[in-house]
């Protein structure tokens, strides 16, 4: 880094590092607290306090979760559970990246009567949250038998006032000369957008591939109503279904480990592309 | 990597998925029942369809009990419900109320050439999902009732004995005065559902009135009575046990249960079929009836059930209610029942199953087992242990629960508490009638 | 500003248009079906329907239990909003000194934004419930009678907690984005010049730091208003007494659970104006405020 030492005296040094050890014990005690218990068999999770220290059932726990035991709660394994979350993720993060950059390329490259209305018309929808419009919304799905198919899953999620904020904000930062060079040049939109805009946005692109494939992937309220078959059921619900704080006994080794199956994707999308997340991030914010 | 997932995603996008043809008559049942409780359904329903050519029972899981209810009527209003449907029991009058919506379950026997004996069936448990005219409306499926548990290693260290569970409300405080003060426990006594165990059932167990017009059953204008000074007494020892921990309290629903398992409190009221967690966690428990109040005349009285049962909506075809009735039918047969029963910890719905698991000796083993059915059954129900029947009991609940947090909080007192639940009860009750 | 464009008639159209029918379909329809049923008394199954005007609006208005909801519902979302972004910030700032390891913290500090809010619930009720919370104990141990279940502020902490940790992730990446987009040589100057670090930091960061504060500021305040509902519906269900009950939780609660249909969608009628208010109110007074590249 060649950047100046300013603030990095060394003591300055230590009280960062102090400051961001006591962030990290933090933010990541609660996962590191579920990954423990998923080593511990039901009698020692059912008798709280639990240690801090792995236990010796996790080897048993993850055999019996991946050998049926989920499916004999949730009707179906984990497997299934795993590919319906990714497929339904994946979808949505891309489905939202298409149609976000479509209408922000509209709204900011365009100048055409109504532009502001729906840009408006497209941000209002960040304010109606599915919990607020679940028993109409419902009845749409129903009306356009979207009830149990991937598409009902998806489509509703897919619209994004965020997304296309995001695109909107870094595409104002784009020169006036670069498309001014273009259109000198005789590139229409298309080329504009494919050549320059597409190539220049690959890292945003990328960083709202993460923010929208978490999104898609910790669905819950809507994907329980439009899915009545078990079969296409995301592990989130059947999490939920495994969890019962009334009658029933719950199985609270598999539904710790069900919890780190549920966990242990996103994290891994979000550890592994915090490079380009972060980068598409910095440019978008400049 | 990406690629492959993708692909398949846009090809499935717009491609509904195709149903195959069958044969079969699909009977999709929409229950709220989680972890073990939610293999006996599927156990239920795959032996049935084996048991059988013509009907497919499909089980669904669709939530938690309000979220099952609301789906069902979500559906219901999109043309699309389910045929049938578990419902809790502080649902049923929200159902009861919705004569368009649905199909008596006795009317679904009937049509298809089932006798419906009532006698067969446990009494308390038919009443509570009967109309006034005693027309069953809905099958019993999972039914508890509150029991005592106790754990016995503190009640040895606080000297008292393990083979004599309190009886009443009365002992129960001085015990678990006694537990805390002797150090056995840093709490005495906790509680699941504090409206159902210490209102509805408090009120049925020593047969007093919870509201008018026998708590609702004999018509929909009912109006609150818990501030009785029977009710007034019971909450206040349980306000002035709270100040100092003897009593502990540890949510609306059934998150105490988590005091009990982790040994902090010696006594416990609870769900009988709270008994499977209790069992798993390996403490050396012990089971009693749930408690009176040794001021109440004729009391014990009788519990009335928790749990839900299964609705059946209106509008299918005949063929799907004739397959609905031959599923009600094989639910009661007799190993069926027995085997419910003997898993899950709910009670049996007929009198065969109860029977026939008193004569496998499977009480003997189990003791506390038969704890609730005795309790249900001991006596003729009265005008006011039929059970509760609201337009809107989920929301007097959540009501009533306020109030008792407050009054827990030292915000109040039990007499302030109740009163502040009646009234605003009172009106719940008004504004959901429509007036 | 002054932004060169095509001239095309119909291609912005054609580009808007699937995003405003998805909009359309899932968002305003279900709307509009919620305006007409917010003016309506209806029972649950929809058998007897009944037009009552403005009926639902005075009473649900007038209704303390919704005055208490929204009161909550500032202090939830203010005080969630606020430490989310502050610590992250902080972490931010901190990050950014550092020589070394900077990758490590933050691959290390991104980990709660890959929760659910409904996982996010769950995890924070298993270390503080009062009774077999893990760290509930060690608060027990030093003097504080933690007791969540009755105590509102207690409650009310707890479910800020949660919201706001899951949101540190998010508000940590974007803030350390904007900081490095910072010039160096502007902070070189400026400490030449005699500058502490802590006015560094006010004078010449925080305000360079705009666009992205007020974007994670709107963010933000979605987040609390609408997302946490998870947490809330996990960790206290609006409780105890009614300490946490925000606008969002009591329109599920009543609709969901009570099966009031009239009174619950006129709840989210005046939701969805409070946030269309907010957000013009927003745009108007705060973008202008901001420097864009």
């Amino acid at each position: 880094m060649a950047e100046g030492m300013v603030g990095a005296s060394r003591s300055g040094q230590w009280v960062a590092h102090f400051l961001l050890v006591i962030g990290v014990i933090v933010v990541a005690f609660p996962i590191y607290y579920v990954t423990i218990a998923s080593t511990h068999p039901i009698q020692t999770i059912l008798r709280p306090p639990l240690p801090l220290l792995p236990g010796d059932a996790g080897l048993a726990n993850y055999a019996e979760a991946i050998g049926g035991g989920v499916g004999r709660i949730g009707g179906v394994g984990v497997g299934r559970l795993l590919w319906n979350t990714t497929l339904v993720a994946v979808s949505v993060a891309v489905g939202k990246i298409v149609i976000s950059i479509a209408s922000a390329y509209a709204i900011v490259f365009f100048r055409f009567p109504l532009r502001m209305v729906f840009f408006w018309l497209i941000f209002i929808t960040l304010m109606l949250p599915v919990e607020v419009r679940i028993l109409p919304t419902y009845k749409v799905m129903v009306d356009l038998r979207l009830i149990d198919t991937y598409a009902g899953l998806i489509l509703p999620l897919i619209a994004s006032a965020t997304a296309t904020l995001l695109f909107r904000q870094f595409f104002m930062t784009i020169p006036n000369e670069l498309l001014e060079a273009a259109r000198v040049d005789g590139a229409g939109p298309w080329r504009f957008f494919r050549d320059i805009l597409l190539p220049l946005s690959a890292t945003n692109i990328a960083a709202l591939f993460v923010i929208t494939f978490i999104y898609g992937w910790t669905q819950y309220l809507w994907p329980l109503l439009v899915t009545n078959s078990n079969s296409m059921n995301t592990i989130i619900i059947a999490l939920r279904k495994m969890i019962s704080f009334a009658d029933a006994d719950t199985p609270w080794n598999l539904v710790m480990v069900t919890c780190v199956f549920a966990i242990l994707p996103p994290i891994l999308v979000v550890v592994l592309m915090q490079r380009w997340f972060v980068k598409g991030l910095v440019e978008t914010e400049k | 990597m990406t690629r492959g997932p993708i692909l398949t995603a846009a090809l499935l996008i717009g491609t509904a998925a195709a149903i195959p043809a069958e044969a079969k008559t699909d009977i999709s049942w929409w229950h709220a029942m989680t972890g073990a409780n939610a293999e006996v359904v599927t156990k239920i329903a795959n032996d049935f369809n084996a048991s059988q050519e013509d009907y497919e029972v499909v089980p669904v899981f669709k939530g938690t009990y309000p979220e099952t209810l609301n789906a069902g009527i979500a559906a219901f209003r999109a043309k699309q419900a389910p045929d049938i449907m578990q419902v809790f029991d502080v649902g049923t009058g929200v159902m009861m109320a919705a004569e368009g919506a649905i199909k008596p379950v006795a009317d679904v026997l009937d049509d298809a050439g089932m006798t419906f004996d009532k006698s067969q069936y446990l009494p308390g448990i038919v009443a509570y999902y009967s109309k006034p005219d005693g027309t069953m409306l809905s099958f019993p499926y999972n039914s508890s009732s509150p029991i005592l548990y106790y754990n016995k290693d503190i009640f040895e260290k606080a000297g008292l004995d393990v083979n004599a569970p309190p009886k009443t409300w009365t002992e129960v405080w001085d015990m678990a005065r006694k537990i805390k003060a002797s150090g056995a426990a840093p709490c005495g006594y906790t509680s699941t559902w504090l409206t159902w165990i210490h209102l509805e059932n408090f009120a049925a167990w020593n047969d007093v009135p919870y509201a008018t017009n026998e708590n609702g059953l004999a018509g929909s204008e009912a109006e609150l009575e818990i501030n009785a000074p029977i009710y007034v007494n019971h909450f206040q020892a349980l306000a002035d046990l709270a100040k100092d921990g003897t009593f502990k309290y540890g949510g609306r629903t059934s998150e105490a249960k988590q005091i009990f398992l982790a040994g902090e409190c010696g006594i416990f009221t609870e769900s009988s079929g709270g008994l499977g967690d209790i069992v798993k966690s390996g403490m050396n428990y012990g089971i009693g009836q749930l408690p009176y109040d040794s001021d109440a005349e004729g009391a014990p009285q009788n519990t009335i059930p928790g749990g839900a049962s299964l609705w059946v909506f209106g509008g299918k075809s005949d063929e799907t209610y004739k397959g609905v009735a031959a599923f009600f039918d094989y639910l009661s047969q007799t190993d069926v029942q027995e085997y419910l029963h003997q898993t899950s910890g709910y009670l049996p719905v007929t009198m065969a199953a109860y029977e026939a698991t008193k004569e496998s000796g499977f009480y003997e083993k189990n003791p506390g087992r038969e704890t609730p059915i005795l309790q249900m059954m001991g006596k003729e129900p009265t005008a006011n242990s039929k059970g509760v029947r609201l337009v809107n009991l989920p929301q007097i609940r959540d009501i009533e629960n306020e109030e008792f947090e407050k009054m827990l909080a030292g915000q109040q007192t039990a007499q302030q508490a109740l009163d502040n639940a009646v009234e605003r009860g009172n009106a719940a009750i008004q504004s959901a009638l429509g007036q | 500003m002054n932004r060169a464009t095509f001239p095309h008639r119909l291609l912005p159209y054609l580009l808007v248009a699937p995003q405003l029918a998805i909009s359309l379909v899932f968002f305003y329809w279900p709307a509009a079906q919620a305006l007409r049923q917010s003016t309506q008394r209806e029972d649950p199954f929809g058998l007897a329907t009944q037009f009552v005007g403005l009926a639902n609006f005075r009473a649900v208005l007038s209704d303390p239990a919704w005055l208490n909801a929204l009161r909550v519902t500032v202090v939830f979302s203010a005080w969630t909003a606020f430490l989310s972004m502050a610590i992250a910030l902080l972490l931010a700032t901190q990050a950014e000194k550092l020589i070394r390891g900077k990758d490590v913290y933050r691959t290390l500090l991104i980990w709660p934004y890959a929760v659910a809010t409904a996982i996010a619930g769950m995890l924070w009720l298993f270390l503080f419930n009062p009774s077999f919370g893990t760290l509930a104990w060690p608060l027990r141990q030093i003097g504080i009678r933690w007791d969540p279940l009755l105590n509102g502020t207690q409650a009310m902490g707890l479910v800020i907690a949660a919201a706001a940790w899951k949101q540190i992730s998010y508000n940590f990446l974007f803030f350390v984005a904007g900081l490095q987009a910072i010039p160096k040589s502007l902070l070189e100057a400026a400490a030449i010049d005699g500058a502490g670090g802590a006015r560094r930091f006010w004078t010449i960061t925080f305000p360079l730091l705009a666009p992205t504060t007020f974007f994670l500021l709107v963010v933000n305040t979605v987040y609390a208003l609408f997302d946490t509902f998870g947490i809330i519906h996990a960790v206290t269900g609006g409780g105890p007494g009614r300490a946490t009950e925000t606008l969002v939780y009591k329109v599920y609660n009543d609709g969901f659970v009570n099966l009031q249909l009239g009174s619950s969608a006129a709840q989210s009628v005046i939701l969805m104006a409070i946030v269309i208010a907010l957000t013009a109110i927003q745009f108007r007074y705060i973008e202008r405020r901001v420097h864009y590249g």
